[in-house]
């Protein structure tokens, strides 16, 4: 038996250690004296070893860390690489960059060389990351909703097909989305080869058959930035349209000033029935039911000698007088104008408009013809109804669906689902499962664009190569695998099919070459003229009902269009423009038929449009033409992912194939239930105060400085502290935003929610004003309810000189640093929130619960690891990307330690910004940019009255009003 | 009703007591032999009365409340409670400004009233300390529960840190920290310095083991003698002038939370005057609150007196005249200053969507005090039981007018938001007057919750008097 000893004296057992052992530890004394026994011994250890276990319960995660066995080229680890790709926008192709960590897409921005991007990114593609994320989306090949494998269906597929062969197909039908990709273009040809009876139907409620009715080429190409009058009936082309991107930037560079000198502006008109971002940024603009708008075309016409038209004295006043004064604006600058109608509009204004475009001599200088990048350009509704027709004959034995969901969103009158029954063998190939792929026998889940080998075109033709940044996660398969599963199998990968009709397009002698360069630029040199071009059908023109009464206008929503992205968390807490909506939809009433109706924002009524009827909540929006009522679709889902279950209604259910897009004979019904929104702003008036200022071009000519005259600005002294306290040789980071330029479009903020891994917070927080994202888009109304001008201001941290949130911090968490960043550390933060309190912009947001804890593996690859995930109870708030900044000081510091390039450090806002609203820098640098338009005499810092000194400051609002429509 | 406020006879009204104190601030014919049975018994007896079990058990399913609401904030967060952006600061603050208020009335009576010879306090002072002493744990709790990570709050004290952090000693919360720190310390030990004799009393009549241990072990072998009162009395003089400044710098420093920020309807050069009266006013309503149920359920009428009564209800409502011209300057100075914000603010917070609240302040702040004009409603514990409840109200309103109303619409339109409490809201509110309750029950049965020794001082001996 072994002793245990502590020390020498105690081996030994000296006298000493005797004495010792009794003085200090007399109770021990008497134990110590009896041998321990081995099975005491063994008793005591075993407790002692269970208590030192029970002290350990948390048990640490396991983490395993294996370095790589073979370095793969490129990839350093800290470092993210950048991939061209494209996204797609109701089928016309968008390019863009994304940014990949460690191989994980964490960030989607635009590309520059991309003519529908030229750098700047949508909200949609910027929130494709979201979905690529997904924790809901379809994760396995089923049958009847049992999970099943791609060989069984290719098995039940392959007995299908064979029975085809020898009709030619006659029972084969496809039904897609808009398509705009070569290579889908190409297989859709070679099945159609095979299966010469098999027919090939379109269905996108978002279709923009109507801006191609008037042109044999397509849609037409607007040279924004040339016109010097707009007139847009009904168009929201700098939000809403395949080449908004490029529409929105032009426009701003010909309204953008910063001098008094260069003093010159383009002249926006707009009629519109519901407020668009388009119409928000009008000089004038009226809001007219949608079914007026070819009487507006008409009068306009008439005014400029085109054909026979209602002359426009017969229209009401303010109407009549609109219309004179674009008219005149248009005559007086020939072939430097542009007018423009909406797809929502019929055919009929369209070839109305395209008269007026000759007349005017645009056509060729501001306007050019579009090219057929559709493949197949056809009139969906018809195309659907076909369709129907062949399903409800049970002609059909084998139906593909390609994405979509057309039980969901096809014109409700045609009765879909029932007639989908019909088909024999449904497939259904969507990235989410929806209504549709219920109601098919199989499901194949799609793989999501970044991880798929595809091409699309853009508005112009311009071809991109869309290139996988990430393996599927799930087993999700491309488009293009699963039609060439109809064509030939076994199935090549997509990469193959890609390629090959690349190969055949370009017979280059260096065809790999020519493919990297595609892959590289992420466009292809050439626009492709590759695609098939069908001749356009004719179609029949839709008179418009002119009679009275509440119109219904039907329009996808802003956020989560059709309904693509119901299930996409960012997209449905982007407060939406104008009405800053949250989680929902609503049926958007003007004031004055909310007085008429005695409605409140927030009542259920009673829609009955064509005989079907829906429950909707009342929306109140100022600038609504009186008798309209929007209502938009996609919302309302009944098989979605836990984000979009439950979120608004279904506005599909009135839509039918006369009125897609609006409809007279809407009745309303108020039925006293309540329904509560959720807004980001309740609050539209501005209340007499300065923080948003405006003026016209005139007054900005006749007195630059009106703009910081509004209010008084401090003196640099008047401080009790020192006045230079920040003041240092190094960097001074500030910020412009042209209130001129932003059009309000919401893309910052998105920006900044995927680079500053910025939590969604879910309706009911939001209602309660616990919204997280960091640069906010404020609204503001001026004037009458009835024709109220809408405002927008976007609104980040100011980054004040003497920030007042820096002062109340019992902890100091909140910081200056010497390059004038107020910089929050979260790390030391304790949640006082006395900053937020004091901050007078109210730009700090809160965590107030952990907001971050139940994320899923799958949505925690998406967060950027540049910046940190805030726990609970922290203070956050935007930090001018301060780690942009500091990676374009490595880069500079490892570049032979020289400075930071003005235009180096682009935070997410300002990169992502459509019109280059946003301009950052260092202002100590005379020369920079930031420093050039602080210069400007609109420059203004909002509340800079109460000496907060903000680094962050606004070029004032310019408009140009038509000096005639002004004075009346 | 009627006996005790003027002695009906004119020999008694000018009687003194040994030590020179006018003898008729206690009952007729109360000898030292009353006042040490009356107030000891309190402790000694047996059997509480049932009052004390009916409010015992109020107070304990309250403070369970709390410990609930307090858990789940701990697991879930903050977002349990209704506070926001804009509105930040909610219940938690305007309960802290309306404990700390609470928190002063004890220390006034002990202290300045020690100070200025106002020996009406003596039945009193005991009580309100202790109640001051529960109101400012109450009120401390509050900033912690509020910080977004409570665990952490020792980060708002200066100590050493290996990573040299400091707080920010320009923010008003770490003057608090002092400020309230400080207070409660002092407030503290001049309480049970004063309680030293009066449990050396309860040692001596304890006949129970534990009793006499118990009370033994805290009297810290006080033996009554001239040497013990004379440095007791030096000492216990030395701490009434430590805490009288406090009972000025304490609530003062409170409003700076406020005054410092820039925010309209915070930012007001009145705040510390103003709340300090507000906090002297609310908690003299809160003394009167305790003072009139354990008055009459203890049957010591003879002790607190009704004068006792209307002294205290004419410094409420002194002090309440002061808080209601401070409404006003307040008003006044926002339409004055003619900045626009300051206007707004003012505007929305009696006519914007809290107006309403902002008129019940008024009414029970300024309006129901008018009645004490009168000396019958002075006079009358029950109705100024009602007064001093209302003034209890009233003064939380204040503070939740102040904090909420100008929080919710400041500078930009575009952030005005709404705050509406939870449930927790209130159950963090309710719960934090059942720990109040608790330990002032706990107070009521264990310790004297009237001073013996000063309470023999007043009694003005038969044989003397006669001598007179």
């Amino acid at each position: 038996m072994h002793e245990y000893w502590r020390s020498l004296d105690e081996r030994a057992g000296t006298p000493e250690f005797e004495r010792w052992l009794h003085g200090e530890f007399p109770a021990a004394a008497e134990e110590w004296v009896s041998d321990i026994h081995r099975r005491e011994f063994l008793r005591l250890m075993g407790a002692s070893a269970a208590l030192a276990g029970l002290g350990a319960c948390t048990k640490q995660p396991l983490e395993k860390i294996a370095p790589y066995v073979e370095q793969p080229e490129q990839i350093v680890p800290g470092k993210p690489l950048h991939f061209a790709t494209a996204t797609t926008f109701a089928g016309y192709a968008q390019g863009i960059v994304v940014t990949s960590h460690e191989g994980r897409p964490t960030k989607i921005e635009g590309k520059p060389e991309h003519p529908a991007s030229l750098g700047a990114t949508t909200v949609w593609a910027q929130a494709d990351v979201v979905d690529l994320y997904d924790p809901d989306r379809a994760q396995a090949v089923t049958k009847a909703g049992q999970i099943s494998t791609w060989d069984d269906f290719l098995q039940e597929l392959n007995v299908g097909l064979e029975v085809q062969q020898q009709t030619g197909g006659s029972g084969l039908r496809i039904l897609t989305q808009t398509v705009t990709s070569p290579t889908l273009g190409r297989q859709l040809a070679d099945l159609a080869k095979k299966f010469p009876n098999a027919r090939w139907h379109q269905w996108d409620p978002m279709t923009r058959e109507n801006a191609q009715s008037a042109s044999a080429t397509g849609e037409n190409i607007y040279s924004v930035a040339a016109a010097s009058v707009i007139v847009s009936l009904d168009s929201d082309f700098l939000y809403f349209h395949p080449a908004a991107l490029r529409y929105a930037r032009e426009f701003a560079s010909a309204r953008r000033l910063t001098q008094v000198q260069d003093a010159r502006m383009s002249r926006l008109y707009v009629a519109e029935p519901t407020p668009t971002i388009t119409g928000a940024n009008a000089d004038h603009r009226i809001a007219v039911p949608a079914r007026n708008i070819e009487i507006i075309a008409n009068a306009l016409a008439q005014e400029l000698g085109v054909g026979e038209g209602t002359a426009s004295t017969s229209l009401p006043d303010p109407i009549a007088k609109w219309i004179k004064a674009a008219a005149q604006d248009l005559s007086a600058s020939l072939g430097r104008s542009i007018v423009i109608a909406g797809e929502t509009q019929p055919p009929a204004v369209h070839i109305l408009v395209d008269k007026i475009n000759h007349q005017l001599g645009n056509i060729g200088r501001t306007i050019l013809p579009g090219r057929q990048v559709v493949v197949n350009s056809i009139d969906q509704t018809d195309s659907v109804r076909a369709l129907i027709r062949d399903l409800n004959n049970g002609a059909v034995d084998l139906l593909l669906i390609i994405g979509g969901n057309p039980v969901f969103d096809a014109p409700v009158d045609l009765a879909f689902t029932t007639a989908l029954g019909c088909a024999k063998l449904r497939v259904h190939h969507s990235l989410h499962t929806n209504e549709t792929s219920l109601a098919c026998h199989w499901h194949i889940p799609a793989a999501h664009f970044l991880e798929s080998w595809s091409d699309a075109l853009a508005f112009d033709g311009t071809a991109t190569v869309i290139q996988p940044l990430i393996e599927p996660l799930y087993a999700g398969l491309t488009t293009h695998e699963l039609v060439e599963a109809f064509i030939h199998q076994p199935v090549r990968n997509a990469f193959e099919i890609v390629r090959e009709s690349w190969r055949a397009a370009k017979s280059s002698s260096d065809f790999d070459l020519d493919w990297r360069r595609a892959l590289n630029h992420g466009v292809v040199p050439q626009p492709s003229e590759e695609s098939m071009a069908a001749p356009i059908q004719t179609r029949q023109s839709r008179v418009s009902n002119q009679a009275g009464g509440l119109e219904i206008l039907f329009r996808p929503d802003p956020n989560i269009l059709d309904g693509r992205y119901a299930n996409n968390a960012w997209l449905q807490e982007m407060p939406r423009p104008l009405t800053k909506i949250c989680w929902d939809n609503a049926a958007i009433v003007s004031p004055q038929l909310a007085k008429q109706e005695a409605l409140k924002t927030g009542d259920i009524v009673e829609l009955q449009f064509r005989g079907k009827k829906i429950a909707a909540p009342v929306w109140i929006q100022p600038g609504q033409s009186e008798n309209s009522i929007t209502v938009h679709f996609g919302n309302g889902r009944r098989e979605v992912g836990r984000v979009g279950r439950g979120v608004g209604f279904n506005a599909y259910e009135l839509r039918t194939s006369d009125a897609l897009w609006f409809g007279d004979g809407l009745t309303l019904r108020k039925t006293g239930a309540k329904h509560e929104f959720a807004t980001t702003q309740h609050h539209h008036a501005i209340e007499g105060r300065h923080m948003f200022r405006a003026g016209t071009l005139a007054q900005f000519s006749s007195d630059p400085g009106f703009a910081s005259k509004m209010a008084e600005v401090p003196k640099r002294e008047e401080t009790l502290y020192n006045p230079d306290e920040f003041k240092n040789a190094g960097y001074a980071w500030g910020m412009v935003i042209d209130l001129t330029a932003c059009i309000g479009c919401n893309s910052c903020t998105i920006a900044c929610q995927a680079e500053n891994n910025i939590p969604v917070v879910g309706k009911y927080q939001v209602s309660v004003g616990r919204e997280m994202q960091w640069i906010r888009i404020d609204s503001y109304y001026n004037g009458p309810v009835e024709a109220p001008e809408l405002n927008h201001q976007p609104v980040p941290c100011m980054h004040c000189e003497h920030a007042p949130c820096e002062l109340v911090c019992p902890v100091g968490a909140t910081v200056h640093d010497n390059e004038g960043l107020n910089l929050q550390v979260y790390n030391r933060c304790v949640g006082t929130r006395y900053c937020s309190n004091n901050c007078p912009y109210k730009v700090r947001r809160f965590n107030f619960f952990e907001l971050n804890g139940k994320l899923s593996p799958v949505e925690k690859l998406g967060k950027n690891p540049d910046v940190t995930v805030r726990s609970r109870g922290v203070m956050e708030k935007c930090t001018y990307c301060v780690q942009r900044i500091n990676a374009a000081r490595h880069v500079a510091e490892l570049d032979h330690d020289r400075s930071i390039r003005d235009g180096e450090v682009v935070p997410a806002c300002a990169q992502v910004c459509p019109t280059e609203a946003i301009i950052f820098g260092d202002i100590n640098n005379p020369n920079s940019r930031v420093s050039e338009f602080k210069r400007s005499p609109l420059n203004y810092g909002m509340l800079a009255e109460l000496n907060t000194r903000p680094r962050t400051t606004y070029l004032a609002k310019l408009r140009n009003p038509n000096p005639e429509l002004v004075s009346l | 009703m009627s006996a005790g406020i003027i002695p009906p006879d004119e020999q008694v009204r000018t009687r003194l007591s040994p030590l020179g104190y006018p003898s008729n601030l206690l009952g007729p014919r109360v000898t030292y032999a009353d006042v040490n049975e009356s107030i000891s018994s309190i402790v000694l007896r047996d059997r509480a009365p049932a009052q004390w079990w009916i409010g015992f058990a109020v107070a304990f399913c309250l403070l369970m409340i709390f410990f609930l609401a307090v858990s789940w904030l701990l697991i879930r967060g903050l977002g349990i409670w209704g506070v926001n952006i804009p509105v930040a600061w909610g219940f938690a603050i305007v309960n802290f400004v309306w404990w700390i208020g609470i928190g002063h009335a004890g220390t006034f009576i002990s202290a300045i009233l020690l100070l200025m010879f106002q020996h009406w306090r003596t039945s009193i002072n005991r009580l309100a300390e202790a109640m001051t002493l529960f109101a400012v744990a109450c009120a401390g709790l509050m900033p912690l529960l509020h910080l977004g990570r409570p665990w952490v709050f020792f980060w708002l004290l200066p100590y050493p840190d290996t990573m040299g952090m400091w707080p920010q000693f320009r923010s008003p919360l770490v003057w608090d920290i002092f400020a309230v720190g400080t207070y409660f310390t002092v407030s503290i030990l001049f309480w049970f310095l004063g309680l030293v004799p009066d449990l050396a009393t309860i040692r001596d009549r304890a006949r129970k083991v534990w009793q006499k241990k118990f009370y033994g072990f805290l009297a810290l072998g006080w033996r009554n003698s001239a040497d013990h009162w004379q440095r007791h009395q030096t000492a216990y003089l030395l701490l009434a002038g430590l805490a009288t400044p406090l009972v000025l710098s304490v609530h003062s420093v409170v409003s700076l939370d406020f005054a410092v920020a820039q925010l309209p309807g915070w930012h007001s050069t009145i705040f510390p005057p103003y709340f300090v009266a507000g906090a002297i006013y609310s908690g003299f309503a809160m003394v009167l609150n305790i003072v009139i149920p354990v008055r009459k359920i203890y049957h010591l009428e003879n002790l607190i007196t009704e004068r006792y009564l209307n002294n205290m209800a004419n410094v409420m409502f002194a002090t309440g005249l002061m808080v209601s011209y401070g409404y006003f300057i307040e008003a006044f100075m926002s339409w004055y200053s003619g900045d626009i914000f300051e206007q707004y603010m003012m505007t929305y917070r009696v006519f914007g969507p809290y107006g309403w609240i902002f008129w019940v302040l008024m009414l029970c702040n300024v309006l129901v005090p008018q009645t004490l004009w009168s000396r019958r409603i002075r006079c009358n514990p029950f109705t100024l039981f009602i007064v001093a409840f209302l003034v209890n109200v009233g003064m939380w309103i204040e503070r939740f007018v102040i904090v909420v109303t100008s929080l919710h619409r400041d500078f930009i339109p575009s952030s005005w938001g709404s705050y509406a409490p939870t449930l927790w809201d209130w159950a963090t509110l309710f719960g934090s007057v059942g720990l109040f309750l608790m330990l002032l029950f706990l107070f009521i049965r264990l310790l004297p919750m009237i001073s013996i020794s000063e309470s023999r001082e007043l009694v003005a001996e038969p044989a003397k008097a006669n001598a007179l």
